[in-house]
């Protein structure tokens, strides 16, 4: 690497601020270089295949009672001293900000996991293999989706002598096949992208594609249901979005009540950041670790930064992010915990006729086994928070649905949209079942993943067919 | 060395590493926003970016590649690495690619602006938000929020076939939302749409919105909305307002007509389109009332430009004319494989993400009503506006839309205020029972459209007025 390192930079721009804004300034910066590409593929062809090598830094700043935060893409000794500068500017213009929560002291970093060289510097010839290996083992069916890799090294400091540097890697490959207007999909999160197997996804994707064919409509109502991993997601994603968040949290906008059993005794979510390759600090250089929020069903914390952990009497936990002041801080790497001893049933036996290959797994064919009548979904699409206390969500199906009796999966069904509330729709007794294995699913982000186990739940309200 | 001096050595380096075509867009873009709550300000944030992205055709496959580095050897090698990237994506080869023709010039646009949003003091800013929020505050608002958003972007376009564009677009806004909180659940209302009203303008916009004047009335609404009766579940006619009817037209038209999700290469993420190529022209989208334009020549509107990201210039276009389908947003690859003769709609966000397919301002002409004069002709009904949730499937078909606030409208006249208001629906069977359309059109901006992989947030306007539909379903509960 060529010119100054992350943390050499990150230190220039404390001595700028002190050099600028006097000793009473207190600052922190965070410097990041990033390497991510993208190749994406539809129509069974890679159509957008994209890279960027960047740099950027992220500078907050409190001076005289007031605080104001800047970014700049320009590192040279002009580019950083402008944005010492205007932060500073901007700072002592602006109304005081009486929740200041002060600068994080100096303290260890924790141990990260190693970056796997060849997934940080992956060529895009390696990409492209996967996407065709993937197009490949879909027998001919359209294919779309993409293939990812993303490295960060970062480096942070403040001027109460906090230091902390990192890296990160990790590859993602998600895709779908599609036959006669039904697809399927395979979406797989990795520390390295060598273990991204195109042609295993691809050929996935098409069983399921092949099983969502001529599928039915069904009335809504309320069903017993099995999700897939990538369905799960998103009710973690939803669930650290607006519940486990510490700024919702403490507006009374979360439904978390710590020391409650608001879940299934089965549920324990565990935000675990440095369970894959991860960044050991966050956007303030306190320390990731993992974070019990859900513990056999009862809820036993949200997440902090600074700002919200002194305003509710707490430590930070390690959650702030860019913008966090207006969002609120929120697990952004939340595992469900399966169960201890997972059940197992052949592939084979849950499924018959057209619907072969709509269960791909025997974590969710011992799932299906237990259910006498109820729906197997594989995908959640465009969920919207109706009301954030009681987290309402509506959305659809996606990628997959299909009628279950007597513990076999009969045929495929068409999409529906439900309206319910994730919390409830979890709550004590309605979790049937939960797979061992838990499955990492990308973000559309890189750094956030949710890790979940196919789930089955005693109710789910559908609110609407394809017809409305 | 300049901005354009930079595009033109990535555009050559490309060419020289075997591209067919190359363009290069250098973007310069500060933004600056600022949040308050309940009377404090909450964040202030200035970012400033610079950097270049080279986009290589080499054979029929693309590459890209972005640096925040305009030297000559971080342009040649941007340049380099983008035809390098096409070649690889040549292992898995899609159709040929044709450019639809597009007339190369020399050219600048700048967007107006009265009041340079960026040089508005911070303190007046701040004092803006503070006062506003403290206000709903003291009128019974338990989380009273403020904020205003700006960006001033200036960028540099080249390509291998001699365009040479700059332009300046600068763009702003700004809102409040005051939300009221029960035992059981929330209740927000927002001026004058939540996280705000945007446009291709300078302060003036935000100033037009007279925020700390509608701090009182909405806080107390949030409140009051705690104890409304929920909106009845049923079929009835539904009142929509305008700021609701722009992100309608944005969720089921707008996302509708972007020819790369009627072509399929969004199918995966994004989604696909009812849409079929095979019936522009003659396809029913909605009642004749319905004249959908694609328009980024509307000045102030947040849409707006003089060329597209790549090179296209503004031009006003039909999407639906008296209820038929008629026009796509494209660009110039995708107007080529679907036998077009127009793109215009391509955008980047920002230099280090790939140019795609975007709304631009796509809005409904006015009709020949008043929202006073809808209501007086609707015997039973809901009024709902301002947007509170909305989810719509892969194809944009089946949506379903919260708003902050209803009204029940009984015998022409506007009732009790209802909460939870809620609506859902088929795309095109809603948009055919139309039956009444207001001529109080605004230009809304929605400055927070996701599409892409790696994800692009795209700022899009929507002309829209009052309108009424006929026997929709409302008030879905969970």
């Amino acid at each position: 690497m060529s010119g100054p390192t992350e943390l050499e930079l990150a230190g220039q721009v404390i001595e700028l601020v002190r050099r600028l804004g006097g000793p009473t300034a207190q600052a922190e910066a965070v410097v990041t270089r990033a390497d991510l590409a993208l190749t994406r593929f539809a129509n069974s062809a890679i159509h957008q295949n994209v890279a960027e090598s960047t740099v950027g830094v992220r500078l907050r700043l409190h001076v005289d009672g007031r605080t104001a935060a800047g970014s700049a893409s320009v590192v040279t000794a002009d580019g950083l001293r402008a944005l010492v500068e205007r932060t500073l500017t901007a700072a002592r213009l602006c109304p005081p900000d009486p929740g200041w929560p002060g600068l994080a002291p100096p303290a260890p970093t924790p141990d990260a996991p190693g970056v796997d060289e060849a997934t940080a510097y992956a060529e895009p010839d390696q990409r492209a293999d996967r996407v065709g290996a993937f197009v490949a083992a879909a027998g001919g069916l359209s294919t779309a989706g993409y293939c990812r890799t993303a490295h960060r090294s970062s480096a942070f400091a403040n001027s109460a002598g906090h230091t902390a540097q990192g890296r990160s890697a990790e590859a993602a490959m998600d895709g779908i096949a599609r036959r006669d207007g039904a697809d399927g999909v395979a979406r797989r999160y990795a520390d390295r992208l060598s273990d991204l197997d195109g042609a295993e996804l691809g050929a996935q994707a098409a069983a399921k594609a092949r099983a969502a064919v001529d599928p039915v409509e069904l009335p809504p109502g309320r069903y017993e249901v099995v999700f897939e991993p990538a369905a799960v997601a998103d009710l973690l994603q939803n669930l650290s979005w607006y519940g486990f968040n510490g700024k919702r949290y403490a507006e009374r906008q979360s439904f978390a009540e710590p020391g409650t059993a608001q879940f299934d005794s089965t549920v324990t979510l565990v935000d675990d950041p440095l369970g894959s390759s991860g960044l050991p600090f966050d956007a303030e250089g306190t320390g990731r670790r993992a974070l019990t929020l859900v513990e056999a069903g009862t809820t036993r914390a949200v997440t902090h930064d600074r700002r919200t952990a002194a305003e509710a009497g707490a430590e930070s936990t390690g959650h702030a992010t860019a913008g966090a002041a207006t969002w609120g801080p929120m697990p952004r790497n939340l595992r469900l915990s399966g169960a201890a001893a997972g059940p197992a049933s052949p592939v084979g036996r849950s499924t018959t006729g057209t619907a072969a290959g709509a269960v791909v797994d025997t974590d969710t064919a011992a799932l299906v086994a237990g259910v006498r009548r109820g729906l197997l979904v594989s995908d959640l699409w465009y969920t919207r928070v109706l009301d954030p206390k009681s987290l309402v969500v509506t959305g659809l199906t996606r990628n997959g649905v299909w009628l279950i009796e007597d513990g076999t999966v009969v045929r495929a069904v068409r999409d529906l949209r439900f309206t319910e509330s994730y919390p409830r729709a979890l709550g004590p007794g309605a979790v049937l079942g939960l797979g061992a294995r838990e499955v990492r699913q990308p973000d559309r982000v890189d750094g956030v993943w949710w890790a979940a186990p196919s789930l089955r739940l005693a109710s789910w309200h559908f609110t609407g067919g394809a017809s409305g | 060395m300049t901005e354009f001096d930079a595009a033109s050595t990535a555009v050559q380096a490309a060419l020289d590493a075997g591209a067919r075509y190359a363009d290069a867009r250098v973007m310069h873009r500060r933004y600056e926003s600022m949040t308050a709550r309940n009377g404090d300000v909450e964040e202030l944030t200035q970012d400033e970016s610079i950097g270049l992205g080279v986009r290589a055709l080499v054979g029929a496959s693309w590459g890209f590649y972005a640096v925040p580095d305009l030297s000559d050897a971080a342009a040649r090698d941007a340049g380099r690495r983008a035809a390098r990237t096409a070649m690889a994506s040549a292992r898995v080869p899609g159709p040929s690619v044709d450019l639809v023709p597009v007339e190369a010039v020399t050219a600048s646009w700048a967007s107006g602006c009265e009041i340079d949003p960026l040089g508005v003091p911070l303190s007046d800013k701040g004092d803006l938000l503070v006062g506003a929020t403290r206000t709903m505050a003291e009128h019974g608002a338990d989380l009273a929020e403020g904020l205003y958003q700006i960006w001033d972007t200036a960028k540099w376009f080249v390509s291998s076939e001699g365009h040479r564009i700059d332009q300046r677009i600068r763009e702003c806004g700004g809102g409040i939302s005051a939300t009221s909180i029960g035992a059981g659940e929330t209740q927000r209302r927002s001026w004058p749409s939540y996280r705000g009203q945007y446009g291709t303008t300078g302060w003036e916009l935000v100033e037009s919105l007279d925020l700390a004047a509608h701090a009182a009335q909405i806080a107390e609404e949030s409140r009051a909305l705690l104890t409304a009766p929920p909106c009845p579940a049923g079929e009835t006619d539904l009142i929509l307002g305008g700021e609701q009817l722009a992100l309608q037209i944005h969720e089921s038209v707008g996302h509708a007509i972007e020819l790369d999700r009627i072509l399929g290469w969004e199918a995966a993420f994004a989604g696909t389109s009812w849409l079929d190529l095979a019936q522009l022209g003659s396809l029913r989208y909605g009642s004749e009332l319905m004249n959908i334009t694609i328009d980024p020549t509307i000045p102030g509107a947040l849409g707006s430009f003089g060329f597209d990201d790549e090179g296209s210039p503004a031009v006003k276009r039909d999407a639906v004319r008296d209820g038929r389908w008629v026009g796509v947003l494209a660009g110039r690859d995708s107007a080529a494989m679907a036998s077009l003769d127009y793109g215009g709609s391509v955008r980047a966000d920002g230099w280090a993400r790939l140019p795609m397919v975007r709304m631009t301002n796509v809005g409904l002409e006015p009709g020949p009503h008043t929202l006073d004069e809808i209501i007086a002709a609707t015997d039973d009904g809901v009024l709902m506006d301002l947007n509170r949730s909305w989810s719509i499937d892969d194809k944009r078909l089946n949506f379903q839309f919260g708003c902050e606030v209803g009204w029940e409208i009984k015998k022409g006249r506007r009732g009790r205020m209802l909460r939870n208001p809620t609506y859902t629906g088929i795309g095109p069977l809603f948009w055919r029972s139309m039956d009444m359309l207001s001529s109080e059109t605004v230009s809304w901006g929605t400055p927070n459209c996701g599409k892409g992989q790696p994800g692009q947030t795209g700022h899009t306007g929507h002309p829209a007025a009052p309108a009424r539909f006929r026997n929709v379903r409302v008030g879905v509960s969970a």
